[in-house]
């Protein structure tokens, strides 16, 4: 039996970015708010400081900062014919756990989407024709452009501190920037990071043939830098410890960093850790939600009633807790109705491995954002007349790490993979290895989609989320596409070997690829085909917003964190400005 | 206000006509319950800091309890919450103006001088009967007192007649009319509630003030509480009123940061200050008689084996923080050059946060609260000790070397980490 806590205004699930974003923004408005966290409480200096931070075996291999299947994990299966089987070791993908969440371990890319992403089944339909697309593919325009984002991308990269250089200010190109970016309202609070030479030389060869090189946008601080909420950075020292580690040196954007410090302070604000909701819930009616039930770690049941439910855990687990409260419709890939566990997508690698001979790139000096790209191949930037595929990808010469067990793994072809001859050559590749990389969309499909497991429970008897994924033709052609030109700057580079790399037949779910998980509990302005609106507001229960990578109606060829960020701080100024003020569905069906 | 001021100047009447003003005290005239007066005492509470020493590790505020240690064993606070059996909700406005101006308790024993009325003594009447008002406002906390844990003779409370006769001088604070108001007004919390001297003035063997040096810098429980004065190495010669100020108001200022006792100090006492009260304790500060200039050791030479071995655990560990010029990041990251806790004399604050870490105060302006880590998993003694004598000879900087066995000692006297609020 659940022990019942005196209501609070808001409950959020989870206390990473965009928890925290939220949370800032609605006890800045006088609410009640309290965060229930699965995982532990983490801070800077008591658990990442920098004696113990750049431990690749403890956290790299070892995943210290993530979640243990154990406690919750996925299944997975390529079509609807398969049986799901359950993934017992983080392999494709790892997720994040604790305070700050994937805010903890992210590289620091904080993308801004291109225009074209935010309205793209109408962009590919007028550009291509309506009948272009391959039938079973599901694209979808967000219900909101590029424009009404805007403001707030500006204010997650002013609160977390990137460092980049803008391309286009107000509709005006600046020069050495993204071209292909949508207009900004002003730069980068921060100047880019400095270049290493890998990313120097792509840059040099990119411009050479006519691309047009920018530094990627980071959340690691090229400068000391206090943000709007009075929040100090420290610089980047490039010790190249960011993905999969917290930063000792208040340098990686995180909520630690940038907004628990001030949050904390407030006496409006708790946070319950080492908490798991169970379900989120709701009225007679159905159509309001009541609160949450969470467990502690003791096994105690808890009710936590509030007036308003923020879904803030990782994109699948959102759209897991949608399934399990019984909150929307779930979807049906028979009949294409229902909308949640719908638009499933993911992220794409088409690249190339570099082998340089007579190189020392020390890529010990790095950061986690730290790259030059190019988005000439990224979306609709070029034309696909022809290609027989849409979408593209980000393509990127970064210089992120040089982490010694990771990079162990670079190998001259034809190379030893052990003995003394491997270690031989393992110190001449450490040296010489780069790669040209790009991140590529996935769009969503009919058949690919998210739903309750029928086999495998979590600990609490719960269903856990089935996956149902695999590779697309279109991002097959994609990939290789983008491969292509990967290895064509590569050469150009003057590496010695240039190794292009696509995706496979079919999804594999062990080697890593990426966290970008999308889609699942979509945004959009028709009921029908969306599981939120435009402010992340569940079509079904009008007090339960839904916010993270889940609202993606697909994927496009860049990090997630960027756009998240700005979709919570959007769905805060709505709750702030009009939710409050009459409660009640906030865009009418 | 007017009804301030009006207590104010009956008050002064009385002690002008030589009226027993323990007859006729201002709490039996005034409106015990004032707003005025409590939002004053409040302020004057929390310039006094009262709360940080008054509370328990995890305790009610104000409920006392919190070990003191001293040289003599540890002292524990007493509860003065308005709790009329464990507290001081039974005192007189008198008998807690006579605690803090002369060290006596409510029936006339003496206190230990771990509470500082040798300072307190230099506080207004009227400010004190402020604070009393404040604190009769707070809610009663039933608590009962520790037994100190001091040995025999110094459990003999009489003892202590001894211990005024050589080093408490008592009486209200007299300014100095040929100083401006603000350094009087910043002598005034300096030498009084602020209370810095209790800390800031070595204290001599029976653990009184060494009157010769005030302010110029002493040890507590493992921490060095740096100089004061104006010397340019080991004092506050670097610092101009705003930096003082900026450290006082946020914690930290482009030079060092707040940490262990001072971090209490500022998180619960300095940051709530006012900018005027601020201003005029660094006025102070700058402007009080000079301490003699201390003669600059001269620096270990950069060839010193010991410096360079310290200088490699330096670029190994420090650097990424402090930087390799030892300047560190400004309000993130203390400056080690030109240091006056790095050049103190005594290195028990260095030995400590290397080896135990420490944070720095989180305050309303400066909300993150950065760490520095422990080393004592990491480097021995002798890596410790070169190290330090690095810090304390590169970039200019000229102070004595330590020796592993300095660390050594210190390190084994180290009890636990000191909590930073």
């Amino acid at each position: 039996m659940a022990r019942r806590l005196p209501k609070k205004d808001v409950v959020i699930i989870g206390l990473g970015w965009t928890g925290s974003l939220l949370a800032h923004e609605l006890t800045d408005a006088g609410l009640e708010v309290v965060a229930i966290e699965r995982g532990p409480w983490r801070d800077t200096s008591t658990d990442f400081s920098p004696t113990q931070d750049p431990d690749e075996l403890r956290y790299g291999v070892r995943l210290d900062l993530f979640l243990r299947p154990a406690q919750e994990t996925f299944t997975l299966r390529h079509n609807t014919g398969q049986n799901a089987l359950p993934i017992r070791w983080p392999g494709a993908f790892i997720v994040g756990n604790g305070v700050g969440g994937a805010g903890v371990h992210w590289n620091g890319h904080t993308w801004r989407f291109l225009e074209s992403d935010f309205v793209l089944k109408s962009h590919l339909s007028q550009r291509y024709g309506a009948g272009a697309m391959p039938e079973d593919m599901q694209v979808e325009d967000w219900g909101i452009t590029y424009n009404d984002l805007e403001p707030y991308y500006d204010k997650f990269e002013y609160i977390s501190g990137t460092s980049g250089r803008a391309g286009n200010i107000k509709g005006q190109l600046q020069p050495g920037g993204n071209p292909f970016e949508g207009p900004r309202s002003r730069g980068y609070p921060l100047p880019p990071l400095k270049d290493t030479a890998p990313t120097a030389l792509f840059a040099k060869t990119a411009n050479e043939m006519g691309y047009h090189a920018f530094p990627r946008p980071a959340g690691n601080a090229s400068e000391a830098y206090v943000n709007p909420l009075g929040i100090a950075m420290g610089p980047c020292t490039y010790c190249g410890f960011c993905e999969r580690f917290g930063c000792g040196n208040y340098s990686k954007a995180s909520p630690q960093a940038n907004v628990l410090p001030v949050l904390m302070r407030k006496s409006n604000f708790s946070v319950r850790t080492e908490s798991e909701v169970l379900h989120i819930n709701k009225d007679a009616s159905g159509t309001r939600a009541t609160g949450v039930t969470f467990v502690d770690t003791s096994g105690q049941e808890w009710e936590q009633p509030a007036d308003i439910v923020l879904v803030c855990a990782y994109g699948l687990h959102n759209v897991r807790m949608m399934l399990l409260s019984g909150i929307g419709t779930p979807y049906d890939p028979k009949t294409g109705e229902g909308t949640v566990g719908r638009n499933y997508a993911y992220q794409s690698a088409g690249a190339a491995g570099l082998l340089f001979e007579g190189k020392r790139f020390n890529p010990f000096v790095g950061a986690g954002s730290l790259g030059q790209c190019i988005d000439d191949f990224n979306g609709d930037n070029f034309d696909h007349t022809g290609l027989g595929f849409f979408g593209g990808a980000s393509i990127t010469t970064s210089n992120y790490h040089g982490r010694p067990i990771a990079s162990s793994a670079n190998r001259a072809p034809g190379a030893p993979a052990w003995g003394s001859a491997w270690k031989k050559q393992v110190s001449s590749t450490y040296q010489n290895s780069s790669a040209v990389a790009g991140q590529g969309s996935v769009y969503s499909y009919r058949d690919k989609y998210l739903d309750l497991d029928p086999v495998y429970k979590d600990r609490y008897g719960r269903p856990l989320l089935r996956m149902t994924f695999d590779w697309h033709e279109n991002e097959k052609k994609m990939t290789r596409f983008i491969a292509q030109k990967c290895a064509e700057i590569g050469k150009a580079m003057g590496a010695k070997h240039v190794t292009p790399r696509s995706i496979p037949d079919h999804f594999n779910v062990v080697p890593y690829q990426s966290t970008h998980n999308t889609g699942g509990a979509i945004m959009g302005s028709d009921p029908k085909r969306s599981a939120v609106n435009r402010y992340l507001q569940s079509w079904d229960v009008h007090n339960v917003f839904v916010v993270g990578a889940s609202a993606f109606p697909q994927n496009a060829g860049y990090n997630p964190t960027g756009t998240v960020g700005a979709l919570a701080l959007m769905a805060a100024d709505a709750i702030r400005n009009e939710y409050l003020k009459n409660p009640g569905p906030l865009v009418q069906a | 206000m007017t009804r301030a001021l009006s207590l104010k100047t009956i008050a002064l009447g009385l002690a002008l006509t030589g009226g027993s003003t323990a007859a006729l005290s201002t709490v039996a005239l005034a409106d015990g319950q004032d707003f005025v007066t409590i939002e004053k005492g409040q302020y004057l509470a929390t310039a006094g800091d009262c709360i940080s020493c008054h509370t328990a590790p995890g305790g009610k505020p104000f409920a006392g309890g919190r070990g003191i240690m001293t040289p003599f064993g540890v002292i524990y606070t007493p509860n003065i919450t308005p709790d009329r059996e464990t507290g001081i909700g039974a005192w007189t406005a008198d008998q807690f103006v006579a605690s803090m101006q002369h060290g006596v308790g409510k029936d006339g024993e003496l206190l230990y001088p771990a509470f500082p009325y040798p300072f307190y003594t230099k506080v207004k009447r009227d400010d004190l009967v402020a604070i009393k008002a404040y604190l009769d406002t707070l809610d009663p906390v039933r608590s009962e007192a520790k037994p100190n844990g001091l040995p025999f003779p110094l459990n003999i409370r009489t003892a202590l007649m001894g211990w005024n006769m050589l080093f408490f001088t008592p009486g209200e604070f007299k300014p100095d009319p040929a100083k401006s108001e603000e350094f009087n007004r910043g002598a005034y919390l300096v030498e009084g509630l602020a209370h810095c001297g209790a800390c800031h003035t070595p204290k001599n063997m029976l653990g009184g003030d060494k009157s010769d040096k005030v302010l110029a810098g002493g040890v507590l429980d493992e921490w060095t509480a740096p100089n004061l004065g104006g010397d340019l190495r080991t004092g506050l010669g670097g610092w101009s009123t705003a930096d003082i100020v900026e450290y006082l108001k946020t914690g930290r200022n482009a030079k060092s940061a707040a940490s262990g006792p001072m971090a209490e100090v500022v998180y619960y006492s300095t940051q709530h200050m006012t900018d005027a009260d601020l201003k005029a304790m660094a006025v102070y500060l700058k402007e009080r008689a000079p301490s003699p200039a201390v003669p600059a050791p001269k620096p270990v030479p950069a060839e010193d084996p010991v410096m360079k071995a310290g200088l490699a655990v330096y670029q190994d560990n420090c650097s990424a923080c402090h930087v390799s010029n030892g300047q560190g990041i400004a309000r993130l990251f203390p400056d080690l050059k030109g240091s006056a806790v790095v050049q103190a004399d005594e290195v028990e604050t260095l030995v400590r946060i290397v080896v135990q870490g420490t944070r720095a105060a989180a305050t309303k302006t400066a909300p993150t609260g950065p760490g520095m880590p422990a080393f004592d998993w990491k480097l021995n003694d002798v890596q410790t000790a070169a190290l330090l004598t690095y810090i304390r000879n590169a970039w200019g900087n000229a102070a004595a070397p330590v020796t592993a066995d300095q660390v050594k000692s210190i390190r084994g006297r180290l009890t636990d980490t000191a909590a930073t609020p």
